[in-house]
Order: C-alpha cells, then structure tokens, then sequence
C-alpha cells in the first residue's frame, strides 16, 4: 500500500512538475543571457506573488518527487530496507523543503 | 524500462537481466536514473547559493561572478541537459505506463536526447 502510494505521489508530482520545469528552462534562457547578476535575479524575483507561487510549488513538488526517486535507487542499488530507507527518504524530503523554502522566501520576500 | 518501480527488474537483487540490459530503452532507463540523482545532489547546492540573497547579497554577486568562468558555464549546461533528459525521458515514462497504445519509444527515447541536447544547446549559445 506505501509503494503505490509513493508510486502515485511520484507520478502526480512529475506531472506537476513538467510545465514547471519548461518554464524554469524557458526563464533560464532567457535570463542568462548578458551574465546573471543578484540585482537582476531579484529585481525579477523579489515582491512577486506569482514567482513566490510558481518556485514553492516547485519546491513542493521536487521535495517529494526527488526524495520518493532517490528511495526507490536507494532500494534497488544500495539494498537498503524498512526504517533505514524511509528515514533517509524523510529526511532527504524535509531538507530539500527547508532548504528550497528558505531560497524561495529569499528571492521573493521584499 | 521503469524509472520509479522496479517492473522488469529482479525485485530480489535489483539489477535487469542481462537480456535487457544494453537495450536501447535500458540506456533510456539509466539516464532517467542518473539524471535523476545528479538533480537530487545539486538541489541542495542550488538552494544554498539562492539563500545567499536572504543573508549576503555580496556573496550571491561573487558567485554569480564564478559561474562566468566557461568551465562553470559547461557544467551548467551539463545540468541543464539533465533537467530537460530527465523532463522529457519521465514523460515517456508516463506515456509508456498510462496510454493504451503502443508507442514507438525507441524513437521518443532518441526525441527525448535530441530535444535535450537542443534545449541546453540554446542555453549554452546564451550563456557564452
């Protein structure tokens, strides 16, 4: 039952993901061109409810979907069972949220 | 040829039979594997280097100053190229799983290379 439920989890969260990853490709062609700067990249980013939305949804989604992909190479390559390979797959969740929550707050918040 | 299950694969070891393994579609399957990890190794990285801007702006400007450098530039496009083959090689996946007809995937493996190599191409002639 946890499989099939990380199975959907996996497979919802790419779906989400898919039109956000374009447009994270699309915003990156477009924004490295004359070099990147800080000023520019919040200058874009920063009081923008809508980029707030687009990059924590973002987060959400690759938190989940990177720690449930990373579980199941984790099972299959390494061996690894039961406790350990959920913890570490928990783990690897919530620090991808806090870290990735921590960067949106930081380009987005005035 | 699963990237989230191991359908195909000896549930006891892990690893594909050999019959399987050097397959076009196998080489599909490791490259959403790896790409997939390597994405999950730099987000962390990723996400250091954007909280800079909540605690030292300096910082995130000297970094943003290191990735000029035209071996940083190559990497960035290597992970560029990894987002877009783990994009497009995942939509396969689904469309493998889910649709009721049977598609060609040996050619929407190569599509997926070749619209990925494409994408991150643009992005390199951006970058330079």
């Amino acid at each position: 039952m946890l499989e099939l439920r990380l199975y959907m989890a996996q497979r919802i969260t790419a779906l989400i993901m898919a039109p956000l990853v374009i447009g994270h490709i699309a915003v990156m062609i477009y924004a490295v061109q004359g070099g990147l700067s800080a000023g520019e990249i919040l200058g874009r980013t920063q009081g923008s409810m809508s980029w707030a939305l687009f990059y924590g949804s973002f987060v959400v989604a690759v938190s989940i979907h990177g720690a449930i992909g990373v579980r199941t190479v984790l099972s299959e390559w390494a061996g690894l069972r039961g406790g350990v390979l959920n913890g570490v797959c928990l783990a690897l969740c919530a620090l991808l949220l806090v870290m990735g929550g921590r960067a949106v707050l930081a380009v987005t918040m005035i | 040829m699963n990237g989230g299950t191991n359908v195909g694969m000896s549930r006891q070891s892990g690893r594909a039979p050999a019959r399987i393994r050097g397959h076009a579609l196998w080489y599909a399957h490791i490259l959403h594997r790896l790409s997939g990890v390597g994405l999950a190794l730099f987000l962390p990285l990723h996400f250091w280097v954007l909280s800079l801007a909540l605690t030292d702006v300096a910082a995130l400007d000297g970094f943003l100053a290191f990735t000029e450098l035209p071996m940083v530039k190559l990497a960035e496009f290597g992970l560029v190229f990894l987002l877009a083959v783990h994009l497009f090689g995942g939509l396969r996946l689904m469309a493998l799983e889910w649709l009721p007809w049977p598609a060609p995937h040996k050619t929407l493996a190569a599509g997926t290379l070749a619209v990925s190599a494409f994408l991150s191409g643009i992005f390199f002639l951006q970058a330079i």
